[in-house]
């Protein structure tokens, strides 16, 4: 299939580099590192924000850049002329950053094993799903028509950063202010964070149930305005 | 194969083309030619179904490219005019993502890339990432990948642009085979000696119109039939025909007359004839008088 011809291309040219895997894990990392230290919090609650920051932030990491540099190394003009439509190539990109996160994903999840914590079988299935949400979330970034892979990188970091900060990885949402709360909910992390607490024997905030109806909403709704944002801005970028 | 008619298109509220038509038969080249910015690589684009046109409409294959592009690229072979291929992959890599994208059966393609690779001299080379190929090699692979679906039409934008004599006398070379096999081309081209030696009809665009549509000689005969009178003297002279290096080219419709009074000349100047010679314009010629500008 033709969706797979661009998930190969991607993985051979944008996944498998080594500075490319390497940041994807250890940003997570240091992030996590710099918010254990000194803060006396339960294994089981680090641990699952820290697979929900490696999932949010290996899905977001690449896509976003293609199709600047692809416009910018003026690959996209033939990539465009080949018989495939826009949606095929969109859909290829969030393929392959959703391989990326959940491969990177499984970093974190070994480290939680050695540890001796034991892992419901639906985080799998939220890996799964909020690899797909966060990658069309990462392709939005790249909807504005610019060529600078540093400007779509800067409107990404804009929206990555603060997110990971309101979406109770760091700190439990019911232990936010109230209008934190309800800045929460308007994340899709904070859904699969919720997952992920629960998966690793935590209470979580919401029902499950609520948790995977959203992030599919999310995925779903990310993954239609991504298609149709760049239906209109690719060909903007020959 | 090709019908445009009547297309217009506009960037930013210029109008780049104001009501284009013209047809292309199959198994014909076709040159379109033009100054920079006439349009040409718009109106290859909108053919290939990259850009809308705003008005108007064009048929390729049979198909409306404007509702099915999908479906029209499916046997064309693009090189488009300003286009990469992926540095970091290798040739064949790159050769194999395009069957990918073409929905060619793995075998199938495999077979295929080795011949392309073999016909076009970089067989040898296609393990290399292609960053570290020379300019000639990248627009080979460019030309395999247009090939690659077996085409029935290939569009090839300024193909042989910046290439050295050798690898634009093969591009060329390829291009009549491909003729020979029933294929059509659409060719652009600022090469007017290889639009004269390709084309069987040529249609020129200026400032977003078609001014002129005809064989090669056609267009030649279009612009008056006169003919050129090449002169070389062995040192400077004030001679009043227009100097190209060490020639000076004269037009006229009465070669007798202008040799005699070259030789007159000649001789009143007390300097001597290297060399005489008269031949039709050439279509570069015919295209800068029909462009409006002097000959
Ligand atoms: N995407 C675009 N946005 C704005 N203007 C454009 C765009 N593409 C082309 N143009 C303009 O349209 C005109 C025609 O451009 P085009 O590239 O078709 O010319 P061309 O005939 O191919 O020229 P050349 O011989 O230099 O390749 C130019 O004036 C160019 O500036
Ligand atoms: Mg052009």
């Amino acid at each position: 299939m033709k969706v797979l011809a661009i998930v190969k291309k991607d993985i051979l040219i944008y996944y498998s580099k080594g500075p490319v895997v390497i940041f994807g894990i250890l940003l997570p990392i240091f992030l996590f590192l710099a918010f254990w230290v000194g803060r006396n919090l339960p294994l089981n609650f680090l641990m699952a924000g820290l697979i929900a920051m490696t999932v949010f932030f290996a899905s977001t990491s690449v896509s976003p850049a293609i199709a600047p540099w692809e416009g910018q190394m003026r690959t996209l003009e033939r990539l465009l002329t080949y018989p495939i439509d826009v949606k095929t190539i969109v859909l290829g990109d969030v393929l392959a950053s959703t391989i990326f996160g959940i491969v990177l994903s499984l970093v974190p999840i070994l480290i939680a094993l050695a540890l001796n914590l034991s892992m419901n079988v639906i985080l799998v299935v939220g890996i799964i799903l909020s690899a797909v949400c966060f990658s069309s979330l990462g392709l939005l970034f790249s909807a504005y028509p610019s060529n600078i892979p540093a400007t779509v990188m800067m409107i990404s970091a804009l929206v990555r950063f603060p997110l990971i900060f309101v979406s109770g990885i760091f700190i439990p949402i019911d232990q936010l202010p109230p209008l934190g709360q309800y800045i929460a909910l308007l994340s899709p992390l904070t859904y699969f964070t919720d997952i992920a607490r629960f998966s690793l024997g935590l209470k979580p905030f919401l029902p499950l149930s609520i948790d995977f109806t959203v992030l599919t909403l999310y995925t779903i709704a990310l993954l239609y305005t991504s298609i149709k944002l760049h239906e209109r801005a690719l060909i903007k970028r020959i | 194969m090709i019908k445009v008619e009547g297309v217009e298109k506009s960037f930013d509220g210029r109008k780049v083309l104001k009501g284009v038509s013209f047809r292309v038969k199959r198994g014909e080249i076709f040159g379109y030619l033009g100054p920079n910015g006439a349009g040409k690589t718009t109106t290859v684009r909108i053919l290939t179904g990259l850009i809308k046109p705003d008005s108007g409409r064009v048929f390729v294959r049979g198909f409306d490219v404007v509702k099915n592009p999908v479906k029209v690229r499916e046997r064309i072979g693009v090189l488009p005019e300003v286009a990469n291929v992926y540095p970091d992959l290798t040739a064949w890599q790159n050769l194999m993502l395009a069957c990918g994208l073409y929905g060619i059966d793995k075998r199938v393609a495999e077979g295929r890339c080795e011949r392309l690779l073999k016909e076009f001299g970089i067989y040898e080379r296609r393990n290399s990432k292609v960053k570290t190929f020379s300019k000639g090699m990248k627009q080979r692979l460019m030309f395999c990948i247009a090939m690659v679906c077996e085409p029935e039409i290939v569009f090839l934008d300024e193909p042989t642009s910046g290439l050295d004599v050798a690898s634009a006398r093969m591009l060329r070379r390829k291009v009549l085979e491909l003729k020979d096999t029933g294929v059509t081309v659409f060719l652009t081209s600022h090469n007017m000696d290889e639009v004269d030696m390709l084309c069987d009809r040529v249609a020129i665009i200026k400032d977003g119109r078609i001014i002129a549509e005809d064989s090669p000689d056609g267009i030649k005969e279009l612009v008056g039939g006169d003919i050129a009178v090449e002169v070389r003297f062995d040192r400077d002279v004030d001679f009043f025909g227009e100097r190209f290096g060490d020639r000076y080219v004269l037009y006229t419709k009465d070669p007798n007359e202008t040799i005699c009074s070259i030789v007159e000349f000649a001789k009143e100047r007390g300097v001597r004839i290297l060399s005489i010679n008269t031949r039709t314009p050439s279509l570069e010629e015919a295209f800068i008088k029909i462009l409006g500008g002097e000959v």
